[in-house]
């Protein structure tokens, strides 16, 4: 049995348990906690060590999905979810620009943990005020190569679309480094 | 004393608050009762506080929560929302406090194994003292391990022979040789056997960058598609 393993993260509040939810074959293993500080009181509840979520490919093969915590006093476990990932999503919330900084550190620190592909999601497409995909790829500096994705993260649908395209993602870079498939 | 483990005498126990013949003789007479039960006739006789009742608990439960954070490999069975048996006692534990401080143990596991990977090599005093070490004062587990310093004795036999476990030992030793007082020599006879070096090096490499192939991405990729 082999598993492997992708990382969902961003900023607080971002969507990232929504997401893993969306699309996890079970329920989710949540942490979940009350919020007790006033600044982050825009949720009830807020994730404080990961999600965890899974999709079985067949007998052989699992995907796990790990949710990162979204507060920025438990990112000591970044690292330690990072571990092994085959890539990463940064999930961005386009409706709350002041969000975004904190966004692009999350994404550096990921890229700094493992030289493994990522996409960034721009969620909350369907909030009036929210951000396009491209003027969020301009406003956080995001390269060109990296795929800056509509996103809706309780849709199933959408969910799917950004995993897939992470996938391909992978299989560009394996393709570009010239990895062979096994005989 | 391995016939409770687990049970209230051994928490109490563990955490000191009864000393180990009366903690036999507690458990010998109680064999019947619940904790609860002798956790209430324990705290009338005066022989324990209820706070080193709740203590002891939340010390233990921990230590085992934090067991688990440690472990690289094995199998656990998630049960949400089980209670124990009735007659166990049962204390409130603040989540996000255990995780960091579980995370915190982690990190100095792994900044321990990093200092001293290999338990196989032995312990010198160092031939030039440093100047720091004429104030030095050592811990009762240095005192212990000092007696057994010599380049015949591997760390792992220090640590069997006082039961102490690989995190014991390490964090004892590492603060031995930061202090200046030991020095980390390869005993005699002692041979790296290549494959095991290989094997280490390889697992490096997958903690970072996972081998995967191109057949299990298109797999991943026509199973979301038939979500």
């Amino acid at each position: 049995m082999q598993t492997v393993k992708m990382v969902v993260t961003g900023p607080f509040n971002s969507g990232k348990t929504q997401f893993i939810r969306a699309i996890s074959e079970i329920d989710v293993v949540s942490t979940e906690r009350k919020i007790s500080s006033d600044p982050e009181k825009v949720k009830d509840e807020t994730t404080v060590a990961m999600d965890f979520g899974r999709i079985t490919v067949d007998d052989d093969l699992i995907l796990y999905l790990f949710g990162t915590p979204g507060q920025k006093r438990f990112d000591f476990m970044w690292e330690i979810l990072s571990e092994g990932m085959l890539g990463f999503v940064v999930l961005i919330d386009s409706a709350r620009p002041e969000t975004f900084r904190e966004a692009r550190r999350i994404l550096e620190v990921f890229r700094g943990y493992a030289p493994t592909p990522y996409v960034v999601a721009a969620n909350k497409q369907d909030a009036p005020d929210a951000w396009l995909p491209e003027d969020l790829r301009i406003a956080l500096k995001i390269p060109d190569d990296v795929k800056v994705l509509p996103c809706v993260a309780t849709g199933k649908e959408s969910v799917k679309s950004i995993l897939l395209e992470l996938l391909y993602s992978i299989l560009e870079e394996m393709d570009a480094e010239g990895i062979e498939e096994e005989a | 004393m391995t016939g409770y483990v687990g049970f209230l005498t051994s928490m109490l126990l563990k955490n000191g608050k009864l000393p180990v013949e009366q903690a036999r003789v507690i458990q010998q007479r109680a064999k019947d009762s619940d904790d609860k039960r002798l956790a209430m006739i324990l705290i009338q006789n005066g022989y324990v506080s209820k706070e080193d009742v709740v203590q002891s608990v939340t010390r233990y439960v921990q230590e085992i929560v934090f067991r688990l954070f440690t472990w690289t490999q094995g199998s656990f069975f998630f049960e949400p929302d089980k209670q124990p048996d009735q007659g166990r006692i049962t204390v409130p534990i603040e989540l996000g406090n255990v995780i960091m401080e579980g995370s915190r143990r982690v990190q100095e596991w792994e900044r321990l194994q990093d200092e001293l990977p290999d338990l196989d090599m032995a312990l010198k005093f160092t031939d030039h003292p440093d100047a720091k070490l004429r104030n030095i004062s050592l811990s009762p587990e240095e005192w212990k391990i000092i007696s057994y310093v010599k380049p015949t004795n591997s760390i792992r036999q220090i640590a069997k022979v006082h039961s102490m476990n690989d995190f014991q030992i390490r964090k004892t030793v590492y603060g031995m040789l930061q202090a200046g007082l030991v020095e980390l020599i390869r005993p005699p006879n002692m041979v790296v056997p290549a494959a095991e070096a290989a094997t280490r090096g390889a697992r490096i490499q997958r903690a970072t960058a996972p081998a995967v192939k191109r057949g299990i991405i298109n797999r991943l990729i026509d199973r979301i598609k038939r979500l």
